[in-house]
């Protein structure tokens, strides 16, 4: 047998044999108490609530009352089957005009319309994930940087570096302003990797932010595609989320408007990142745009979509879907509403219960301060407090340490996953379990009154333990799948 | 302007400004002449009739007769729309297991039912293309390897190696013996690779082939299995073809069930790439299928295919279809019976004006042979014969030395991507061709390597103007080539 593992070694790839996909990762535990024991209002009404994907399920019902007024939407009715032959053939990389028409034409509603959209420059990739992969193998060379601000979307380690060699260097933010993306933290990640040898090709931000659940000011947004001019490097802005922003100000403000005014900045280095799956809620159907404002850009993502091309099958759709103007601006204001309540009426069950969050608006999830929890400021802590939220509060809610945040004790609720009731039911333990605390930290300030003996919340969990939790792998055999693991799904 | 392009060089990565891509090939002149004046029977009854693309047209009423049957594989229909939202957040890597179970059970009926396969081992990705190049990361680091049987589908160059840094290392097959995969050349490869230092990690074959529109005998394929084994490297093998066989004379012979049979064979080294693409025509929808007897590739094939998965909706399509067993049954042996029928008819019309064609029974091509055609036995020779069939016959067909193959004079001709009446216009002009060739000239045949000089067949393109002919690049992003090969994800 071990004969045999060491021949597989030599077989495959280092790609292959390495652990760049990201999956070994301690923050499978949550993931497994969920697909052991999920939540169900009637059948297990006290098993753990999903709250560690960020899927937005809030406006299907309008989806399928379209679907059922457009039959020629689908290659497969009596309306639409005389497409189905065309379709089925195209295999064009350029991707049906008429679908590059319709998202063009939605990118630019989502902004407001304050910014027009050109078609010619929308190329498709396997959904967001394919889109930042292709990017990094644009931009860089193996080797070559990104800079990050942190907290960030797990799945990027994997996306731009995984099969390109590409590295992230951390742009470090924090709490104590916010998670501002500030110039000197800018300067300070690109000094490090200069120091460090290493050559910076590309900023990649995220507008809004996963996971913080806000939106850039324009003071910033500038600042950065100022910083990124005079270094001469890539900006790459991931804006998957551009149609979770809440109606109120502040308004959502696209890279796209900022060079519209800033004539000096060089547009060969600004590239967009979208994707249908949060806006609409497709992530299912892997429709991934890349869109450059580099022509040349433009051409080799092109060329490089042929490894993931959207199913014309789902073109075609999308396309009929997104070019129903009626539609859409129907759907951008209700969904926008309906994502607005969700996230007031959560916030506000969370500050009944003495939690706080970062203040945004938007995103489809919640950046939730536990710091105060924390028997230590430390990410061990972190983990303790992660596992005490799985197996008692029973809530599958993702903590910082896993966006890479440099600060312990935050963690990413997300709230759009799932209906009314059910959010009632997780702020209703969620209320339940800081009551407890509070009442048992009221017995232990009596208690340390006697005895000069602090923190009953400490666990005993020995170093060793720890470290065990922390290294321990989950077996990934083919033949055992974990359903909901965070990058099992393409995207969290 | 020059200072912007430097910058730009500076700016991209040497993938996106060095062109592994493929596309700098003199080859889109055909494709060229097929968008300025495609053939229509009443619109432009004289324009290019396009028979350099490997589509299967010939069953869509069978595919539309069912759809109008099966409302429920839509998720956009009344009968479908309760699955729309549960589909639509499917994104989930290893696949809707209907679709994988459907997949498995035709891949399984497509051999005749002489193996199984396991839902569990089928892997997806962004189509075959997506599949090729997820393998060669699997299989090879950069600066390996994988020998490659010519004449070979062009498209392997830039899946294999342009991200990968995967090497190709052909594997030279003559005409002589019918294009034979023979143990000498698979060793001379090796041992070529051997002496320049690169590590040869895998084989990778097409059965049925492209462009041959062969199948490997049985004998071969337990050869390549052995050959593999003892050098203990991987083997790949594209079976995308696999419905397309159609005579029953010679029963196509699968890898998988190569496998069965050899006890000795290390199946950590065996691989099948699959697509529905070319078997059911649907290129449009992005199926590829990557399917490992190796437990550890199918971990790493999975999380890749995070980056081309198959859109839910069209798995979710794929698995109603798919698993109507009455209809694939129908569906595989219609579809044989017709491709059977258009490969006859269209020999058989070459045939009348004395024109051998490899002897073929699969694939949606024949690979025909025109090198007693040429004014020489060389490749220029060959692309002065092309641009006449393009710009005098008016047929976009595919030269040999697109496919990398090592004698000029060889076309593929596409013959599955049209109607009956398209067919037999093309026939005629060829006809008329052969006809008219025969007429202006009293030496048609010439021996091979004689270097006689045709009069009517040699167009004087001077050794400058192939060059540049052969760089010319007009590639925009707002002047796209709506057919050329390789902007389609496959030809």
């Amino acid at each position: 047998m071990a004969a045999q593992f060491r021949d597989q070694d030599q077989l495959l790839s280092k790609m292959a044999t390495g652990n760049g996909h990201g999956e070994d990762s301690p923050y499978f535990d949550g993931w497994k108490a969920y697909d052991k024991d999920p939540y169900h209002p009637t059948k297990r009404p006290n098993g753990v609530i999903q709250m560690g994907l960020a899927e937005n399920q809030l406006c299907f019902d309008l989806i399928q009352e379209w679907l059922m007024k457009n039959p020629e939407a689908s290659i497969c009715t009596p309306d639409g089957v005389e497409n189905f032959n065309g379709r089925a053939l195209f295999q064009d990389y350029h991707g049906l005009p008429e679908f590059r028409e319709a998202i063009a034409k939605f990118m630019g509603k989502v902004r407001g319309g304050r910014v027009k959209f050109n078609p010619d420059r929308i190329v498709m990739s396997g959904g967001a994930t394919g889109a930042s992969e292709t990017m990094a193998f644009c931009l860089a060379e193996p080797g070559d940087a990104f800079l990050v601000p942190t907290p960030y979307y797990a799945g990027y380690d994997r996306d731009l570096r995984w099969r390109t060699g590409v590295q992230l260097v951390h742009v470090v933010c924090e709490s104590c302003n916010n998670f501002k993306i500030t110039k000197s933290a800018l300067e300070a990640a690109y000094e490090n990797a200069k120091e460090d040898n290493i050559r910076v090709k590309g900023l990649l931000i995220t507008n809004p932010s996963n996971p913080l659940g806000n939106i850039l000011d324009r003071e910033t947004l500038k600042g950065i595609v100022s910083f990124i001019n005079e270094k001469n490097i890539h900006l790459v802005c991931d804006e998957i989320y551009a149609a979770t922003v809440s109606t109120n100000q502040p308004n959502f403000i696209s890279v796209s408007e900022v060079i519209e005014e800033d004539i000096e900045c060089n547009r060969d280095l600004i590239h967009i990142i979208y994707s249908l799956s949060k806006d609409m809620g497709f992530p299912g159907f892997r429709v991934g745009i890349v869109y450059s404002y580099n022509d040349a850009v433009v051409n080799c993502a092109r060329k490089m979509s042929s490894f993931g091309l959207v199913s014309t099958q789902t073109q075609h759709l999308i396309a009929s879907m997104l070019s129903d103007d009626e539609f859409v601006d129907r759907f951008l204001a209700k969904s926008k509403e309906r994502i607005e309540t969700r996230r007031k009426v959560f916030i506000q069950g969370l500050a009944r219960a003495g939690i706080s969050c970062l203040d945004g608006n938007a995103g489809l999830f919640v950046w939730m301060d536990l710091r105060i929890l924390l028997k230590d400021r430390s990410f061990e802590a972190e983990m303790e407090l992660w596992k005490v939220i799985i197996n008692e509060v029973k809530l599958n809610v993702s903590p910082g340490s896993s966006f890479h945040c440099l600060e312990p004790g935050w963690f990413r609720v997300c709230f759009a996953n799932m209906d009314h009731n059910t959010m009632e039911v997780a702020l209703s333990r969620i209320k339940t379990f800081m009551h407890q605390i509070k009442d048992q930290n009221r017995e232990v300030k009596e208690l340390a009154k006697k005895t000069c003996r602090q923190n009953s919340l400490k666990l005993s969990l020995s170093r060793r333990r720890v470290d065990d939790f922390l290294m321990s792998q989950i077996s990934m055999s083919p033949h055992s799948p974990i359903p909901q693991s965070p990058l099992v799904p393409a995207r969290t | 302007m020059a200072a912007n392009l430097r910058n730009q060089n500076q700016l991209l990565s040497k993938m996106a400004i060095g062109d592994g891509h493929g596309e700098n090939s003199p080859y889109f002149d055909g494709w060229k002449a097929y968008d300025e004046y495609p053939y229509h029977p009443i619109d432009r009854p004289d324009g290019v009739i396009q028979m350099g693309l490997a589509e299967n047209q010939l069953c869509f009423d069978l595919i539309q007769d069912w759809l109008m049957k099966n409302p429920k594989a839509s998720i956009c229909t009344p009968d479908g729309v309760l699955n729309f939202k549960d589909t639509a957040i499917f994104q989930d890597y290893h696949g809707l297991p209907e679709f994988r179970a459907a997949m498995a059970k035709f891949m399984g009926k497509v051999r005749g039912d002489r193996v199984k396969f396991d839902p569990d081992r089928i892997v997806m990705s962004g189509g075959a293309t997506g599949a090729q190049e997820t393998i060669a990361f699997c299989l090879a680091n950069p600066g390996d390897a994988f020998l490659v049987p010519t004449p070979y589908y062009p498209g392997f160059d830039r899946d294999l190696t342009w991200r990968t840094g995967v090497q190709l290392v052909p594997v030279v097959c003559a005409s002589s013996n019918n294009f034979k995969i023979t143990k000498s050349a698979l060793e001379d490869a090796y041992r070529e690779a051997q002496e320049k230092n690169i590590r040869v990690n895998g084989l990778l074959i097409t059965n049925p082939s492209n462009p041959l529109g062969t199948i490997l005998d049985r004998q071969t394929l337990k050869g390549i299995v052995s050959f593999i084994n003892e050098k203990n490297i991987h083997l790949v093998c594209d079976e995308i073809y696999a419905a397309t066989v159609f005579t029953n004379q010679h029963n196509f012979v699968s890898v998988s069930e190569v496998i069965e049979e050899d006890t000795e064979c290390n199946r950590n080294l065996v691989h099948i790439v699959y697509s529905l693409s070319k078997d059911m025509g649907l290129p449009g929808f992005r199926v590829g299928i990557i399917y490992s007897y190796n437990d550890a590739v199918v971990n790493c094939a999975r999380k890749m295919s995070s980056f081309g998965l198959v859109s839910s909706q069209t798995q979710h399509l794929i698995a109603a279809m798919l698993s109507d067993d009455e209809f694939v049954d129908r569906f595989i042996a219609k579809s044989k019976e017709r491709l059977d029928k258009r490969h006859k008819d269209f020999t058989e019309g070459l045939k009348q004006v004395e024109i051998d064609c490899l002897n073929g029974n699969a694939g949606l091509f024949v690979w025909m042979d025109l090198h007693k055609l040429l004014k020489d036995q060389s490749f220029e020779a060959e692309m002065e014969l092309w641009k006449v069939i393009i710009n005098k016959i008016k047929l976009n067909v595919s030269p040999g030395s697109s496919f990398h193959c090592s004698e000029p004079g060889w076309f593929r001709v596409c013959i599955a991507n049209m109607d009956d009446s398209t067919m037999e216009v093309a026939l005629s002009r060829i006809r008329d061709f052969m006809h008219q060739n025969k007429d202006q000239n009293t030496e048609v045949k010439m021996p091979a390597r004689k270097l006689c000089r045709q009069s009517s067949l040699k167009l004087s393109l001077s050794r400058g103007k192939v060059e540049d002919f052969m760089s010319q690049n007009n590639m925009s992003p707002r002047t796209p080539i709506p057919h050329s090969p390789l902007v389609r994800a496959r030809t």
